[in-house]
């Protein structure tokens, strides 16, 4: 069945409302506040730091660990238990390798730089948010970095490409197709890509290039982000 | 034709394409990218000539040969202590180095410092592995007794310091505190009562929100003018 | 980087590193509703710098079986290493567990649910309020931050429907948690021979002992909890009685 207007009105192409703001963890070297349509999600930064045990030490580097979590009450329905799951490990790992092209590690070899996401709610686009979050707190503690990541879930539902899925649209009858993509916004280079259904090449490339403008899109809001903790008198 | 396209004390985004064209030269916290030179950290933007440097705002300490910084003992080994200066890597003071007095032969490690002693060090170089050689051997450094410690982001230091040392003169001068303010960060207090050293602590912490503002010591005198009429 | 020296050379003089007066808290704010979609109930509470967060969730389950008519309430604190370098991943510490068991007991002991107003079918069903507590940032005094987080929470707290078999958690209701009294805790904090409240994580360093104390509405001590290496003497635990009753006074308006 064709999909000729979105659950919530917006256009194919529309971002649910985004908010940003640096500095939220006073204790951590940098953090940010990232939040999607409900979609909320915090990051803090601590690092670069001594990493034990030693054997996890890289000669050339620094380690990027990040460690996702949802908070027990974050998710809709029922209570998540607390505690590392398969999902959350994986959205970990695949979040270092989002931020890993963009950040210079080699300035600190043998040390660990820890990346903290925490999710307060969810709705759909939780990686991608968590991300975004992250990305900014990096920033923020100061690291050398090419550029900024953004990332977004694009896809499509029905028939139509559309951005930023939210829980309706994923769990579409008819099929959805969700693609999360992190990009670097400076170069349009993809540092994250996965994809969940089935989609030919014509819709996949349509999907992708709408997801490439909303990262820009959200790049200016974390640019903003960043400059206001320094405009505001 | 090239084109800087920010000004001077802008602050900028990784990311961020500075100026086009092969004229323009990246200094610190800028790189090269074909023609362009685009930022590499959250920074101000501080042209000299065709090199644009980005002052960072935020992030470590990077430690460099004569740096002074402030240090706590944490730990011995049977020849030198390891001290926490505020860098992930180790940092330590040889037994010859420890003191600028004739140091005996034999002498024991806990004649001098003991763990948990809060010290006024310098760096004397960074090794290839990123490790810290340190010497307490001129005189002007030594234990520091008594007073706190407040921390700021690394960067922020030469706005607490001032040109020339004016800004932290004037907090001296306004709070009657001993101040010392090492390149790590830490920046060591002690006045002749709680108060003045709670008040010479605000005007640092107004410093680290503000380093980004110019007339910043305009800002932190009027601070402590009002503070004390309070 | 300030030491446990200084901190009590500041207390013998009368004063504390950040000027507060010794039973002096610091500015106290409490946001309700932050995680409205998922969570029944959910709150931040900022105290100085400290900021914790604490969500509800309610389920339906089978009684415990020697409280048949009862509901019941399920504390969780987790340490989040995102709010402090001093924490570390992994399953709960000493400290968390401590800090889920105070809020517990000054919730249960204090009576601050009627859990005999959560059975839904005696035997059968009753409510659960799940409490999730996290620390955003670690500014010291959790203790006191995680029990009004928890409460705020309770207090935001509506019930979903359940329909006798299912509960569905897409549909909210307006009715609230069935909350009796205002339990609030203040923990008292000894540093030397002097008391304070609401420390900085130095002061919590530099002490040698602590006592948490929950009062009600009406006057009455309904929890305690020592902690710390020392001891304390029946007079100074008196005399933290009276000082955590007053601070708890000035809390409760908050609830009003």
């Amino acid at each position: 069945m064709k999909y000729t207007k979105r659950f919530d009105g917006r256009k194919f192409d529309e971002l649910r409302p985004i908010q940003a703001r640096v500095g939220v963890v006073k204790n951590a070297m940098g953090s940010a506040e990232f939040k999607i349509g409900k979609t909320h999600a915090i990051a803090a930064v601590y690092g670069p730091r001594e990493l034990f045990p030693k054997f996890l030490q890289l000669s050339d580097r620094a380690l990027l660990r990040c460690h996702y979590n949802m908070m027990a009450f974050s998710g809709s329905g029922e209570r998540v238990r607390p505690g590392p799951s398969r999902r959350s490990k994986e959205i970990s790992m695949v979040t270092e390798k989002a931020l890993e092209p963009v950040v210079n590690l080699g300035e600190f070899p043998r040390a660990v730089v820890d990346v903290y996401v925490e999710l307060i709610q969810t709705d759909a686009g939780t990686r991608c948010a968590g991300i975004c979050a992250a990305a900014l707190a990096l920033a923020d503690a100061g690291f050398e970095m090419k550029d900024l990541v953004a990332a977004i879930s694009c896809g499509v539902v029905g028939d139509q490409p559309v951005v930023d899925l939210n829980k309706e649209e994923e769990d579409y009858e008819d099929g959805a197709v969700d693609i999360p993509i992190a990009v670097m916004p400076h170069t349009g280079q993809v540092t994250l890509l996965q994809l969940d259904g089935e989609i030919d090449p014509e819709h996949l490339r349509k999907a992708l290039d709408m997801g490439k403008k909303a990262c820009e899109q959200i790049a200016d809001v974390q640019r903003a982000a960043l400059r206001a903790k320094y405009t505001e008198e | 034709m090239s084109t800087l396209l920010v000004q001077e004390k802008q602050v900028v985004i990784p990311g961020d394409v500075l100026a086009e064209g092969m004229e323009f030269l990246p200094g610190k916290g800028a790189r090269r990218e074909n023609d362009n030179v685009i930022a590499t950290r959250v920074g101000i933007v501080s042209p000299n000539g065709h090199v644009i440097h980005i002052i960072p705002l935020s992030g470590g300490y990077s430690p460099r040969a004569n740096d002074v910084v402030i240090g706590e003992i944490k730990d011995m080994s049977y020849s030198s202590w390891f001290v926490d200066i505020g860098y992930p890597y180790e940092a330590s003071l040889s037994l010859k180095e420890a003191s600028s007095e004739f140091i005996e032969r034999g002498a024991s490690l806990s004649d001098y410092f003991s763990i948990g002693d809060i010290v006024l060090i310098k760096v004397i170089n960074v090794t290839k592995e990123g490790n810290i050689d340190l010497t307490m051997r001129t005189p002007e450094l030594r234990k520091l007794r008594g007073g706190k410690i407040v921390t700021v982001a690394s960067p922020k230091i030469p706005r607490v310091v001032g040109k020339l040392g004016s800004m932290i003169t004037l907090i001296k001068e306004k709070t009657g505190c001993h101040i010392f303010a090492g390149q790590n960060g830490r920046v060591w207090i002690q006045g002749p009562s709680p108060a003045a050293e709670k008040l010479a602590t605000e005007a640092i912490m107004l410093i680290d929100k503000k380093a980004h503002v110019s007339g910043l010591t305009a800002i932190v005198s009027s601070f402590l003018e009002k503070s004390k009429k309070e | 980087m300030i030491t446990q020296s200084y901190v009590e050379s500041l207390a013998m003089k009368g004063a504390r590193i950040d000027g507060r007066k010794f039973d002096q808290y610091r500015e106290v704010t409490i946001e309700y509703g932050i995680s409205p979609k998922s969570a029944e109930g959910s709150a931040r509470v900022k105290i100085g710098d400290t900021e914790v967060v604490a969500g509800v969730k309610l389920e339906v389950g089978k009684p415990f079986p020697d409280k048949p008519d009862e509901g019941s309430i399920m504390v969780n604190v987790e340490l989040l290493p995102l709010s402090s370098s001093l924490f570390e991943s992994g399953p709960p510490s000493q400290e968390a567990i401590e800090l889920a068991r105070v809020t517990d007991r000054g919730i249960r002991e204090c009576h601050a649910l009627n859990f005999k107003k959560l059975c839904v079918k005696e035997g059968e069903h009753v409510w659960l309020a799940f409490i999730d507590i996290y620390p955003i940032n670690a500014g010291g005094n959790l203790f006191d931050a995680c029990t009004l987080a928890a409460l705020a929470a309770l207090h935001d707290a509506r019930f979903p429907v359940f329909d006798g078999k299912k509960v569905d958690y897409a549909e909210r209701t307006k009715d609230q948690l069935p909350m009796e009294r205002l339990p609030i805790s203040c923990t008292v904090w000894k540093v030397r021979d002097q008391l304070l409240v609401d420390p900085l994580p130095e002061e919590e360093q530099a002490a040698n002992a602590r006592l948490t104390v929950v009062t009600t509405e009406d006057n009455k001590v309904c929890a305690m909890q020592k902690g710390g290496t020392e001891p304390l003497t029946v007079d100074e635990i008196m005399a933290i009685v009276d000082l955590a009753k007053n601070k708890s006074e000035e809390l409760r308006r908050f609830f009003r």
